[in-house]
Order: structure tokens, then C-alpha cells, then sequence
């Protein structure tokens, strides 16, 4: 059996598969991760976001083999050490979830935003964010989250 | 609380042994619940609330937390009436082996109806406890107080003994006390704040269990064979070809259709081998023509209010017909079961708000007895009365009673939109009248298929008639079967969105033809002074400047009382006149909801009714043709985006003398209203169907553009 070999939140891991497994599936099961989920299997919700190389991907639809020699983050691995990182802080100061559902997929999402742009506006943040979904309507405050983390004088770590 | 769930039954009966744990016991209560139309509340014996000899207090509850902060706005409760630190308050949520029997999560119940309740066990272990602390430092219980776990002399904190101190040489089982004497709005210190929400750091790092997060040992997963319509008939079955690859196990039991597999696609790749035919039920109904089928059979009508005369002729007559289509739940998290029956008793872990009734369902279903099931219910990914019937949990309980072993049954989108309970396609009806000083004379209203919740008036009228036609299950009372092709079940204020939609939208015509502007002509019909002043104080934060309709500026009003709470709402909008596209660029909303129990709470649901709401009133609409369900995944039924979302103010009309009100639904059910007479005071044209689609709008312009130019011909 083949088995594909990549850094996961920070560890070497090797897990069976190739182009026959699908990412989010490998890894709410072999690798026991749930934080990313499945809301539709078609790369149309976003809550099954992941980073491969700091890039959010759909893994539901992504193949397990896409992530041969690559770094996947999820959302377990974000806080360090026990700590929360600075964005995860401000999602619970700003009460950006509900049912939380959507959450890990906000926060990744965000995340890689924030690497690549450290001041986005707010048009920036409704454009990287516009194709993740959240039913319950905690848009208003995940935008106020990102915002305060980006501030120039906000807490970044 | 992972913890907690986790945690076995003998910790209940630990603090059983040493501690005091408050049970049900009431029995006016249950003549209070009886008025609301809703069976009696629990009467098995199960505790609402321990204080343990660790001095940490857990509650039980039945009621479930699926995004609506209940977990939190519970232990704030209990925390305030027994003077403790929110953060010594344990919850336990959902599970039917610890917590006491409940109906399930809806309506905006449980601050309304259950709090009482959590707050009244709170108020008795309280007072057991300052008794027990009174005999202890020898002082009568009312020179004691308490503040953070800890009873002191009033004068002389130095004689204290904490809640741990007592609950640790204490025995104590007490009934709740029907006059429980709540603390006053005044004196809140837990209560009426806004701390972070305790599932946060949860939620945040990706630790939250939902249903389908549950792992077992040796589990499988299972996919069910699926009809391509509601209401077609199986006429060929082969499994053969699933049966051939390795680890599938294929399950074919009376109805039930199932392949299993140790791994998530395995199953479904089986599922996809298996080869079926099937015969449709013929049907003509659409999302079109349903609603002639409506006003024809929906014949069971009856009366909701009536006063004057409403057939009689006013001085002008306005008729106007309003529909809206099918809007499903879509919680992000689709149904998922984790089951395990072994040795003659069921665990399901399941994402649903009805974990009692679900148990209810899984023993019938098993032929089990229902103490020998046991729901727990972890974190449910949002539900909005879509997760009230729990057949993935049936299944679940089914596949795993056959195979022996644990099964999880977790819903695709697709399945997720085949079975959901939609709210109903509807109508509505009215005619109303003005007098010769244009005041509302008249008002003749029939609701069709959608349920009378927010169809009465509170605008003062002298002639009116209100009536709904077409039953609805989830009253409990006989559904009229041949209204529907698939299910149909409450939606998040469960008709009520329709109804305000119809009546205010009715109401700011009636405003534009007596020349008003729309704020003073409601004014002039309400003497409900908290209508009134919820409406003032909305006017007031969004800067409301009078003006008859249309005024071109894209701003309107819609009010509307739901679950107890008064709505004021107000917004702006921007209607794209060559694309039909209307955006909401700023949206005000007051409610006097009672007592608030967590402020940042309710803003934070209000916030979220009015950003769903944006789905039913401009996008969100299902497709069927017959009993197949066209719409299977998000791409052409569309969620609100953070593209669609407008700033939202949110003020709170303070009312301390009322207790805590429902705060989940209220803002939503003016959310079409508010929008399409917004879109009239832009444009001059009147959307009369839900959801405003672009389309629609594009074709109310250019109705309207006709009418302007025969006019002037
Ligand atoms: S589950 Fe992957 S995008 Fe929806
Ligand atoms: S918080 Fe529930 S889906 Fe976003």
C-alpha cells in the first residue's frame, strides 16, 4: 500500500493513501483531527479549510497525495504551547462564532490572510472570507476579530 | 465540558452522597407550562443542579447548545442565584441519562421557560445552603449573605464558611421551591453581564466534539441508499457489486438500504456500486405552482382573532396577495449519529435539539425500552428547528443494533437537503381598508400553510379578521398531509417571518397611499406603549428622518413581537437598477426582550437573525420539481456572504420589571419586511414575493416603469 508523507502541524507523519484518499478524510479519521469538517464535499462552504505550504485548501477536495512532502496545518495546530494564538484570543473577545461549526475554516482562512497581507481592509478580509459560509451569522464579528488582530498597534505574536 | 460529557454517571450519584442537589418538584409550574401549550415539565427525578463538596456547582440540562450561548446564559443563571463565580459553574447539556427531561431546544424557550426553573433550583439550593451555614456559625440565615461561594455575616465577613465547607458534610436532596425568591434585576452581578462565552477556547482550537466528531473503537461508517424523490418506489435492488469489495458489509432491512465500511469513503464508494431503480410519483408542483396548490388545499381554516366588522367596505380598499417559497435550515454541520447498542442498551451521540425525544424514537425503533437508551449531545453545529427529527439517529441505532457494532451515520449535503423539514412554501392574503381620514379601518387576513405565529395584530384597528389555513405537525396538531411534498417543520420563528413579512409590508402600503410617513402613520395606530417605545428608540439610533414613501433614500421600518420580545427594525438599502441586486448598507434594530440575561449574548443573536435573514428575504429558495429536491449542495441554493452583511446596531429598550424573553428569533422575522419596504422606498416598487431575487426586482421595476408611463399617457 502506498502511504504519503508530509508535516502536520509541525510532526512528520506518514499516512496510507495516494490519489484514492481524500485529505479531509485521512485526517478526521487516521490522523484523528476533526477540527477540520465537512459541510458540503464540494469545495463550496469552506469548512473543511486546511493550510498546505500556508495556503487554505478545500480538503475535501483535495487528494491525499497533494500534500507529498508539504507542510499541512489545521486548526489544532495554531495555538502553541497551550497558548491561543493572537487570532483565536480575538475570535472568543469578539464572539466570532456561534455553533462554531465554521470556525477552524474562519480562522485558517484568516490566518493565511494575515501572513501574507498584515494590515488587510475590510474589503480585503469579505473578499479572502466571501466564499466560507457560516449559517449563523457571526460574519460581523469575525471581521471585527481579524481587524483587531491586524491593527498596527494590535497584539501580534 | 468535554470532561464532563465524558464523565460517568457514578459523579452524579457522588454528589448525591455528599452535597446538595436540587431535583424537580413542582407542581404549579406545570399548570404555567400547560397554558403555553407545551406538555408539563419533568417529572422524573433526575437534578436540575448539584453543588458538589468540591464547591463546584453543575447543572443539568436538557436544553442543547447549537450556537445560541445557551451553555453560558444557563450557568449565568445558576451562578447569580447562588452567588458563585461563573467560572465554578460546570454544564451538562443533552444528555438523557443526567439531565431532566426536556422537549427539545426551540422557540426561544429556554431563558423564557426553562430559566425560570434553573434559576428557581439555584434560588432553593441558595437558600439550603445559607441554612445550613446559619446553623454552622450559629447566626439566624437572615444576618448571612454570600458572595463568590463563600457565606458570611453581614458586618463580619471574618465568620464565613464557604459552599464547599458545607456541601462536603451535607446530604441534602431538596425539591425546587415554587416561591423561590429570584434576585432582582438591581442587584445582578452574574446575570445582565456579558462575559466570554465558556465554549470559546472549545470552539477556537478545534476540540469541540460534534456528532460526527465521536470516535469508537472498531466503528463503521454507513451510507443509506437514498431515493431520488420523495415518493418513489424502489423496483430494482443489486448489491452485488458493493458487496465484492473488501470490508464492505451491505445491510438491507425492511426500508433501510446501507452499505458500511471501517472508512468514510470506503462507504461511499460501496454506496456508488450499488445499482437501483426507482419509480417516481407523477406531480405537476413546483416552486411555481406550489402556490396554487396551497390556497386550494389548505381548506382547514380557523379563526385566530376577530373583532368589528372586517367584510364590511372601507372608504379605499387595498388587496394584496404574498407568497415565499420553501427555505431550508442549511446548518453548515449536516445530521450525524455515532450509535452503539451492545448487550441490550443504545448510546447515540447525535446532532439534534431534541435529545429526549430522540430517545423516545430510538427505543421505539429498537423495540428497546426507553431507559435502555441513553442520547448525549455534543456540540450541535447550528439547527434553527431543522435538527428536531433525528432520523440519522434512527438509522444509526438501527445499522448498529444489526451489525453489533458502533455506527455513525453522517448526512452529505445532498441528504441534508433531501430530508430537511423546510419552512413551508406559503401565502398570504389581506384586505385592508383606510377611513376618510386614512386612518386603518379595516384588515381581512388568511395566512396559508404557514402558521399563525406572528399573524395577530398589535396596530390598533377597529374592523379585523385574522385566519390560518393548513395545520401544522409541529404544533401537535394534525398536519394537513397533502400540502406538502417532502417535510416541512419549524424554522427558525416558524411562520412568523412570512406573517410580519405580509402585514408590513400591507401596512407601509397603506402609509405610502395616505400620503404618511411610515414611522408616524404606525405611530398613530399603536397605543401599545412598549411597541411605542421600542419604535421611538429605533427611530432615534438610526436617525430616522420623516418622509413619505418613496422618498428615493431606500430606508424603512417593519415591527413585529415574537416569543415574548418587542422588535423595532430599521434599514437601508442600495437596489442595483440594472442588475436587480439590492444591498442592505445599514440595518438598526431595538428590541425590549425583558430582562437581558447576557447582552453581548442577544446582540450577538440578533446580529445573526438579521444576517439569516438576508438568505430567506433576497436569495434562498428551493427548487423542486415534484418530490425531487434540485438543489443538493450550496451552489445554487445561496447562503448570506460576509459580501451580503451591512452593519447592524443592535439597542436594547431596557425593561427590568419583565423577566427574560425570547432573544434567538425575534430580529429575524423582520428581515423581509424591513428589506422589501426598503426596496419600495428606493425604487417605488413593491416586492410581493419572497425571496427578492434579482430577477424580481428587475421585473417590479420595469412593471413599475409601465405603470409610471400609462400613467402619464
Ligand atoms: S466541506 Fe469542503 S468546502 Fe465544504
Ligand atoms: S458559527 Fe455556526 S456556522 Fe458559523
Amino acid at each position: 500500500m502506498t502511504s504519503i508523507s508530509f508535516n502536520l502541524n509541525g510532526k512528520p507523519v506518514s499516512l496510507p493513501g495516494g490519489d484514492d484518499r481524500t485529505l479531509l478524510w485521512v485526517l478526521r479519521t487516521d490522523a484523528g483531527l476533526t477540527g477540520p469538517k465537512y459541510g458540503c464535499g464540494e469545495g463550496r462552504c469552506g469548512a473543511c479549510t486546511v493550510l498546505v505550504d500556508g495556503q487554505p485548501v478545500r480538503s475535501c477536495a483535495y487528494p491525499l497525495s497533494g500534500v507529498a512532502g508539504k507542510r499541512v496545518l489545521t486548526i489544532e495546530g495554531l495555538a502553541k504551547n497551550g497558548t491561543l494564538h493572537p487570532l483565536q484570543q480575538a475570535f472568543i473577545d469578539h464572539g466570532a462564532f456561534q455553533c462554531g461549526y465554521c470556525t477552524s475554516s474562519m480562522l485558517l482562512t484568516a490566518y493565511a490572510l494575515l501572513q501574507e497581507t498584515p494590515h488587510p481592509t475590510r474589503d480585503d478580509m469579505i473578499s479572502r472570507l466571501n466564499n466560507n459560509l457560516c449559517r449563523c451569522g457571526a460574519h460581523l464579528r469575525i471581521l471585527d476579530a481579524i481587524e483587531a488582530v491586524s491593527k498596527p498597534m494590535g497584539a501580534r505574536s | 465540558m468535554t470532561q464532563l460529557r465524558q464523565a460517568s454517571r457514578r459523579d452524579l450519584f457522588k454528589f448525591a452522597g455528599a452535597g446538595v442537589v436540587i431535583f424537580f418538584g413542582l407542581k404549579g409550574l406545570a399548570d404555567a407550562q400547560a397554558q403555553e401549550r407545551r406538555p408539563p415539565y419533568p417529572s422524573d427525578f433526575h437534578a436540575y443542579l448539584a453543588v458538589g463538596e468540591n464547591g463546584r456547582v453543575t447543572v443539568f440540562s436538557g436544553k442543547i447548545e447549537m450556537g445560541q450561548g445557551v451553555l453560558t446564559s444557563q450557568a449565568q443563571m445558576a451562578a447569580e442565584e447562588l452567588g458563585v463565580a461563573l467560572s465554578s459553574v460546570d454544564m451538562v447539556l443533552g444528555d438523557t441519562e443526567r439531565c431532566p427531561w426536556d422537549m427539545g431546544t426551540f422557540g426561544s424557550l429556554t431563558t423564557r421557560m426553562f430559566g425560570p426553573y434553573l434559576r428557581a433550583a439555584a434560588a432553593k439550593a441558595r437558600s439550603v445552603l445559607l441554612g445550613l451555614a446559619a446553623k454552622r456559625l450559629n447566626v439566624p440565615a437572615d444576618m448571612l449573605t454570600v458572595k463568590d461561594g463563600v457565606v458570611f455575616v453581614i458586618g463580619d465577613p471574618a465568620r464565613s464558611v464557604t459552599y464547599a465547607a458545607l456541601a462536603k458534610e451535607a446530604r441534602v436532596t431538596e425539591a425546587v421551591d415554587e416561591q423561590a425568591v429570584l434576585r432582582r434585576p438591581a442587584a445582578f452581578t452574574v446575570m445582565g453581564r456579558s462575559p466570554k462565552r465558556l465554549d470559546g477556547v472549545e470552539k477556537v482550537t478545534g476540540e469541540a466534539k460534534y456528532a460526527a466528531d465521536i470516535r469508537l473503537p472498531n466503528m463503521l461508517y454507513a451510507r443509506v441508499l437514498r431515493a431520488p424523490a420523495h415518493g418513489a418506489v424502489l423496483t430494482r435492488l443489486d448489491t452485488a457489486a458493493a458487496e465484492k469489495l473488501p470490508g464492505v458489509i451491505v445491510i438491507k432491512h425492511e426500508d433501510l438500504t446501507a452499505v458500511l465500511h471501517p472508512d468514510p469513503e470506503g462507504a461511499a464508494s460501496a454506496l456508488s456500486k450499488v445499482v437501483a431503480a426507482w419509480r417516481k410519483a407523477p406531480s405537476s408542483l413546483n416552486q411555481e405552482t406550489i402556490f396554487a396548490h396551497l390556497l386550494s388545499a389548505a381548506t382547514d381554516v380557523r379563526a385566530i382573532e376577530a373583532r368589528g366588522n372586517a367584510t364590511s367596505k372601507p372608504v379605499r380598499t387595498f388587496e394584496t396577495t404574498y407568497h415565499k417559497g420553501y427555505v431550508a435550515h442549511a446548518p453548515i454541520e449536516p445530521h450525524a449519529a455515532l450509535a452503539e447498542v451492545r448487550n441490550g442498551r443504545a448510546t447515540v451521540w447525535a446532532s439534534t435539539q431534541t435529545p429526549f425525544p430522540t430517545r423516545s424514537a430510538v427505543a421505539k425503533a429498537l423495540g428497546f425500552e426507553e431507559k435502555a437508551v441513553r442520547v448525549i449531545t455534543p456540540f450541535v453545529g447550528g439547527g434553527f428547528g431543522g435538527k428536531s427529527a433525528s432520523l440519522q439517529a434512527i438509522e444509526a441505532a438501527r445499522l448498529s443494533q444489526i451489525t453489533g457494532r458502533p455506527v455513525q451515520v453522517a448526512w452529505t449535503r445532498a441528504e441534508e437537503f433531501f430530508y430537511d423539514t423546510f419552512d413551508p412554501a406559503a401565502v398570504v392574503t389581506i384586505r385592508s381598508g383606510l377611513d376618510a381620514r386614512d386612518r386603518i379601518s379595516h384588515w381581512d387576513y388568511v395566512v396559508y400553510a404557514a402558521g399563525p405565529r406572528g399573524a395577530s395584530l398589535f396596530y390598533d384597528i377597529p374592523n379585523v379578521r385574522v385566519r390560518s389555513a393548513g395545520g401544522l405537525a409541529y404544533e401537535g396538531e394534525a398536519a394537513n398531509e397533502s400540502l406538502h411534498l417532502f417535510g416541512t417543520g419549524p424554522w427558525r420563528a416558524p411562520g412568523a417571518n412570512m406573517n410580519v413579512f405580509a402585514i408590513e409590508s400591507q401596512i407601509d402600503t397603506m402609509a405610502a397611499a395616505a400620503g404618511q410617513d411610515p414611522v408616524a402613520f404606525r405611530l398613530q395606530h399603536l397605543t401599545d406603549e412598549r411597541m411605542r417605545r421600542v419604535l421611538q428608540a429605533c427611530a432615534g439610533a438610526f436617525g430616522w428622518k420623516p418622509a413619505r414613501a418613496p422618498s428615493g433614500g431606500g430606508v424603512a421600518v417593519a415591527l413585529s413581537i415574537d416569543a415574548g420580545t418587542y422588535v423595532a427594525t430599521m434599514a437601508e438599502v442600495k437596489v442595483d437598477r440594472s442588475k436587480g441586486l439590492v444591498q442592505p448598507t445599514r440595518i438598526t434594530c431595538a428590541l425590549d426582550m425583558g430582562v437581558v440575561v447576557n447582552p453581548d449574548g442577544a446582540r450577538m443573536q440578533t446580529e445573526g437573525c438579521l444576517t439569516m435573514g438576508l438568505g430567506y428575504t433576497l436569495a434562498e429558495e428551493l427548487k423542486f420539481d415534484g418530490g425531487e429536491i434540485l438543489d443538493t449542495n450550496f451552489g445554487s441554493y445561496q447562503l448570506p456572504r460576509f459580501s451580503w452583511v451591512p452593519p447592524i446596531e443592535t439597542v436594547f429598550v431596557k425593561n427590568d420589571t419583565l423577566a427574560p424573553q425570547g432573544c434567538g428569533e425575534p430580529a429575524i422575522t423582520t428581515t423581509g419586511a424591513v428589506l422589501a419596504n426598503a426596496v419600495f422606498d428606493a425604487t417605488g416598487a413593491r416586492l410581493l414575493r419572497l425571496p427578492m431575487t434579482p430577477e424580481r426586482v428587475l421585473a417590479a421595476l420595469a412593471a413599475k416603469g409601465r405603470q409610471a408611463s400609462a400613467g402619464a399617457a
